[in-house]
Parts: C-alpha cells; sequence; structure tokens
C-alpha cells in the first residue's frame, strides 16, 4: 500500500461521523479548558482521560490527541493575551506575543500562531504519514535488547532535557520504574510490593497518578500564588495581517516547522525543545527593525511553528516504537494500554485504521483549531480572567468523579489525594515529576525486555554489547549521559534553561 | 557539625532514600533469582539501589554545596484539598453521588482566599448540579445520585 491509499484509509476514519464529533468536542474542550489559568496540556489530558476509556480505540484516541492540540493552541493564546504561558512549549511565546498584544497588535499575533500551527501541523501529519511505516518495520526486526536499549536511551534523553539537576531527574525516573513495578510480577504472578493489601494487586492506577500528580498537584501549587490575570483587549478585530506582514511570517514558519518537525521525532523531545530552538534562530536570522523581545512577530511565527510540528511529530516514536517521547505521550501510551493496545511497531500493521485514522484526525483537528478559534478568541479571552478561586473547586470535581469512574473503587479518589501531595512536594524540591511519569508508564515493558534479552543469551549482559543496533543506542544513551554532565555543557545548559 | 546548606537537596535525599527503605522492605518477600532466570524482585532490587545511591547522592548535595530554602508550603491549602478528595473517596458509597460531591466542592472552597459562605454554597450548587448533568445523564456513569446513608438505595 503505498501513503496515498493508506491516508485515504485514514480519512475514511477521520471523516466518520462520530469521529469528527468527538474530534471537534476534544479541540474544544482541549482548548476551553487550555485557556483557563493555571492548566497544561499534561494536567487537561490527564483530568479528561477518563472520558475517552469508554469510547472504540480510534475514537479515544482522536479526541485524546485533539484535546492535546486544543489545550497546546489555549496555552499560545493566553500566552499572548495574558503574558502567562499555559506550558512550557509557549514560554517563548510569550516573550514577543505578548509584547504584540501590548503594541495592540493581538489580532495578528494570534493569527499568526493559528496559521503558523496549520501549517506546521499539515506538513508534519505528512512527515508522520511518510515516515512512521518505514521506521515501524525497522523496529519489527527488533528483538528484546533493542527495545531494551531504545527505553534506556528514551529515558535518558528525558533526563537530559529536564529542567534542573540530572541527578534529580534520574532519581525520578528510577522511582517512575519502581512504582510501575508494583502488582503483578508478568512472569510468576507472584504480588509485588504489595504490602498485603489487594487493593495494590494490580499495582497503581496509572490514570490516579497522573490525574494526582498532574491535577491535584498543581490545584497545591497554584495555591501558593495570587497572580492577577488582565488580558489585553484591544484590537482584536484586526485578526487579517497586511501583506507586508504576511511576508515577514512566511519564513519564520517554515523554518519553525522543519525545526520543530525534526527536534520532536527525537526521544525526549516534543514541543517544548522545538520551540526555544526555533527562537534562537529566528533572533540571529531577524531582518525586523523591532528586536526580539519588544514585539517582533517572527518570535511568535517560528516557535509557534515549531511548537506545533513537534508536538505532532513526537506522535512518530510513540506510535512506531511505543515508546513516550514526553509526558503526553506518556499519557497517550497509558491510553492505549487500558484499551487493550499494546503499543508499537505492530500497531501500524494489525490496527492500521488506527494508526493512520489517528494521523489524518490531526489535520482534520487542526483545520478546525483553525476555523474554531478565530471567531471564538472573544470567548477565551472572556474565560482567561475566571479567577482560580472558581475554577479549583472544578478541578477538583472532576478529577474525582473520573478517578472513580476507572474501576468504581474509592481506593483510586485515595491514591490520587496521596499522589497530589507527593506531586506537589515533589515540585517545591525541584523535582520535575515528567521523568517520573514517562519512568512509570514504561516501566513494566522496559522489565519484560530486560528479563527476555537476558533469557535469550542465558545470563549473559554481554548481549546488549554484542547486537549492533542495541550496542549503538547504548553508546549513544552513554554520550548523551556524560555529556550533560559534563562541568562546561552543564553551566551553559543551566543558562539555556534560565532564558 | 553538619550544617543543612541546600535544603531542597537536603529534603530531596530524605525523601528518596524513606521511599527506598519502604521498597527495600518489600523487596524481602520476593525472590530475586538470577541475571539469566530473574525472579520478581531482581528488576525492583536494581531500581531500588538505584534510587538509595540517588537519595544519597542528593543528600550530600544537600549538606556539600549551597542552595535555596525550600520556600513557605500553603499547609492550610494542601490539607483541605488533600481531605476533600480524601472525603470523596470515602462518602460517595454511602452519601450518593450528590452529597459527597457538595460536601468534598464546599470543604475545598476553603482552600482558597475571600470566600464567604454564601459564595461558596453558590459555586457547591452550580458544580453539583453540572456535574450531574454531564457525567451521569449526559456521560452515563453508573454513580447513585443519594446513597444509603441518606436513604437511598
Amino acid at each position: 500500500m503505498d501513503i496515498f491509499s493508506n491516508l485515504a484509509l485514514g480519512f475514511e476514519q477521520a471523516l466518520s461521523l462520530t469521529n469528527i464529533w468527538y474530534c471537534f468536542i476534544g479541540v474544544l474542550l482541549g482548548t476551553l479548558i487550555g485557556v483557563l489559568p493555571g492548566l497544561g496540556p499534561v494536567a487537561t489530558i490527564a483530568m479528561l482521560l477518563p472520558i475517552t476509556f469508554g469510547l472504540p480505540p480510534v475514537t479515544a484516541m482522536i479526541m485524546l490527541a485533539g484535546i492535546y492540540y486544543g489545550a497546546q493552541y489555549g496555552g499560545s493564546t493566553t500566552a499572548i493575551l495574558v503574558n502567562l504561558p499555559g506550558e512550557p512549549g509557549s514560554v517563548v511565546t510569550a516573550l514577543d506575543g505578548h509584547q504584540l498584544a501590548r503594541k495592540g497588535k493581538a489580532g495578528f499575533a494570534l493569527f499568526t500562531a493559528a496559521v503558523g500551527s496549520f501549517f506546521a501541523g499539515t506538513v508534519a501529519t505528512f512527515l508522520i504519514a511518510g515516515f512512521a511505516p518505514p521506521l515501524a518495520n525497522v523496529a519489527l526486526t527488533f528483538g528484546p535488547a533493542e527495545y531494551f536499549a531504545l527505553m534506556v536511551l528514551g529515558l535518558a534523553a528525558a533526563v537530559t532535557l529536564a529542567h534542573g539537576s540530572v541527578i534529580k531527574a534520574i532519581a525520578m525516573i528510577t522511582l517512575g520504574l519502581l512504582l510501575g513495578t508494583m502488582g503483578q510480577d508478568l512472569y510468576t504472578g507472584a504480588p509485588r510490593f504489595t504490602f498485603g493489601s489487594n487493593e495494590f494487586a494490580d499495582g497503581i492506577d496509572f490514570t490516579a497518578l497522573a490525574m494526582g500528580v498532574f491535577g491535584i498537584g498543581e490545584i497545591i501549587r497554584n495555591l501558593e500564588s495570587t497572580e492577577v490575570r488582565e488580558p489585553i483587549r484591544s484590537k482584536l478585530r484586526d485578526l487579517i495581517p497586511t501583506r507586508e506582514e504576511f511576508k515577514q511570517i512566511i519564513m519564520p514558519v517554515l523554518r519553525g516547522t522543519g525545526i520543530g518537525s525534526l527536534l520532536g521525532i527525537l526521544p525526549g523531545g516534543g514541543a517544548v525543545l522545538g520551540s526555544f530552538a526555533s527562537y534562537s534562530i529566528e533572533k540571529k536570522l531577524s531582518k525586523n527593525p523591532v528586536p526580539f523581545g519588544q514585539g517582533a512577530i517572527e518570535g511568535v511565527a517560528g516557535p509557534e511553528s515549531a511548537n506545533n510540528a513537534g508536538a505532532q511529530t513526537s506522535f512518530i516514536p510513540m506510535l512506531t516504537l511505543g515508546i513516550p517521547s514526553n509526558p503526553v505521550m506518556a499519557l497517550m501510551i497509558g491510553a492505549l494500554i487500558i484499551q487493550g493496545i499494546v503499543p508499537g511497531p505492530n500497531v501500524i500493521t494489525e490496527k492500521p485504521d488506527l494508526f493512520w485514522g489517528v494521523i489524518t484526525s490531526m489535520w482534520v483537528g487542526n483545520a478546525m483549531l483553525l476555523i474554531l478559534n478565530l471567531p471564538l478568541i472573544g470567548i477565551w479571552v472572556r474565560l482567561m480572567t475566571v479567577p482560580y478561586q472558581l475554577l479549583f473547586p472544578a478541578i477538583i470535581a472532576v478529577c474525582c468523579i473520573g478517578v472513580y469512574s476507572l474501576s468504581n473503587n474509592p481506593f483510586d479518589v485515595y491514591l490520587m489525594a496521596i499522589f497530589g501531595v507527593i506531586g506537589y512536594f515533589l515540585v517545591k524540591l525541584d523535582c520535575e515529576p515528567a521523568p517520573l511519569l514517562l519512568g512509570f508508564v514504561i516501566g513494566k515493558l522496559l522489565e519484560e525486555y530486560l528479563r527476555r534479552a537476558m533469557l535469550l543469551s542465558r545470563g549473559d549482559p554481554m548481549v546488549f554489547l554484542q547486537r549492533p543496533i542495541s550496542a549503538t543506542l547504548l553508546i549513544l544513551t552513554v554520550i548523551a549521559l556524560v555529556v550533560v554532565l559534563l562541568p562546561s555543557v552543564r553551566k551553559k545548559r543551566e543558562e539555556a534553561f534560565r532564558e | 557539625m553538619l550544617t543543612i546548606r541546600n535544603p531542597k537537596d537536603f529534603f530531596t535525599g530524605l525523601l528518596l532514600l524513606a521511599i527506598s527503605a519502604v521498597f527495600a522492605y518489600g523487596l524481602f518477600e520476593l525472590p530475586i533469582g538470577t541475571a539469566y532466570k530473574m525472579g520478581p524482585g531482581y528488576f525492583p532490587m536494581v531500581l531500588t539501589i538505584m534510587l538509595t545511591a540517588c537519595g544519597l547522592a542528593i543528600l550530600a548535595n544537600g549538606l556539600l554545596s549551597d542552595g535555596e530554602a525550600v520556600g513557605t508550603i500553603p499547609w492550610r491549602g494542601l490539607i483541605i484539598i488533600t481531605v476533600s478528595v480524601l472525603l470523596y473517596g470515602a462518602t460517595l458509597k454511602g452519601l450518593g453521588m450528590v452529597p459527597a460531591l457538595a460536601l468534598t466542592v464546599f470543604l475545598s472552597t476553603f482552600a482558597g482566599h475571600g470566600w464567604d459562605a454564601k459564595a461558596a454554597i453558590g459555586v457547591t450548587v452550580v458544580l453539583v448540579v453540572a456535574c450531574v448533568a454531564i457525567f451521569v445523564k449526559g456521560l452515563g456513569l453508573p454513580l447513585a445520585l443519594f446513597g444509603p446513608w441518606v436513604g437511598g438505595y
């Protein structure tokens, strides 16, 4: 089958009435929650995860993907209008986007973000369609040793890209992996770390963990600050830019799309890295008389395109290898597993409708975002001013109902509360919870591959170095870790994150 | 005499060591096996050792290098939020969804600032009605609106 018949199969799925409806709901809910204060894509997806469990897998994934880019777009909107980036990917958008808004060019900045995102999304969709199948074919030849090495590399990449201390990120991944081992052992069925309680027999529920750390934990953290949000209301009507202005954004959008797509594929990448890289490149190339940081439109066009391109191409390792490159993809993998689908290279051949349906729905969803957001911007602006006071009881209510609905077990509610406290303290102590989630999601698989590889090699750990692909991946892992630990790189890295 | 020079790292280290200790205790009942035929305890054992090592390193950093203070913790909000969530789990089966959710939401509003009872009751009513409409009527979640403790079934 060539790429076009595959895409046709995908569109058949994505354009079915049910799926288009759920895609729409996802995009709408995602944007709606994304513009609300204190809620980024991860928290949004975690909160809405339980809603999708009753849906068929294709529809559920389409809706979740819709929520993801909806929330991301919502984050950009708040970044531009209130100078409060809702998610790390739009931190750089806030720099120039908000300055533009202050100069009365909010409409132009929002238009640029929307169009740039749409263009990047379109390109990324085709990239996924083109690159994912061959990558999956390569992955099909992987044995357990290669898989183990690939996962280790993925986790190492997560470490290098985490903010702050490297050793804390390693500790968080390890803790995530450990929490993932709770429950029945895959091989012997022996209960592990259940401490005599039946409630732990199936291990810790992934959704309870994610909702606790990213939902409840965030609420507690937000109670610390009493920021006032004042969005800029002026000149939203001038959405369509002049020809001159339009010319200004073309090249940054193209460059941003390229950079974002590339960095999104890398394990540990995703949206954030791309937007930062794009911003610094645009800053160097800019011929704009307006300096960066004071409302240069390139500083919105490039990063926003990169952001969205990266968000989409990060689906490539998730869909083809079953490896999450960022916490959002970890949530997606968790959702797939709950749907009874083991993420990995087999998904393309065994569930082509799911694979191609999700990919084409991304394009459909991006088109919806464009159509939906430009006219609805007035409503989003009003939502941004919802005081957090009114908001957090609602988040708590949704989280409580959602987590209970997983298995109608009050224990999941207790777990969520406990992980909320843990999540809060981890952030407070500068330990990022995102690597913890990554570790938790792939912990069981990592162990399975390790045990299988060791069984095949009769207990000889050299197997990981004798197989060329696995050896290469592990060497890359070591290089990645050594590089971040080098004193000179460490300093630069700290500076880069501070910027 | 050791002094805590980097409180954030110091407490992270302590926390990680405490967690490692819990897992180490749990490891006792698990057969470790060999590298060839790993038992259920092998992989967790490696991880526990790694976590302990990380904990010790971070703890040492907390004593040997300077760093920021942990900062103030909103204990009031933290406790109220946690208790209100726990309350939902504890009362849902007995009270049913409507009273349990109302209690949780009402209690949680006290975590914020500047609420008066009227506003808190108003938000509670609106949220409970909205949640019943969306989750029970709309999405069809199998939740009893009123439980046995208040005369439901």
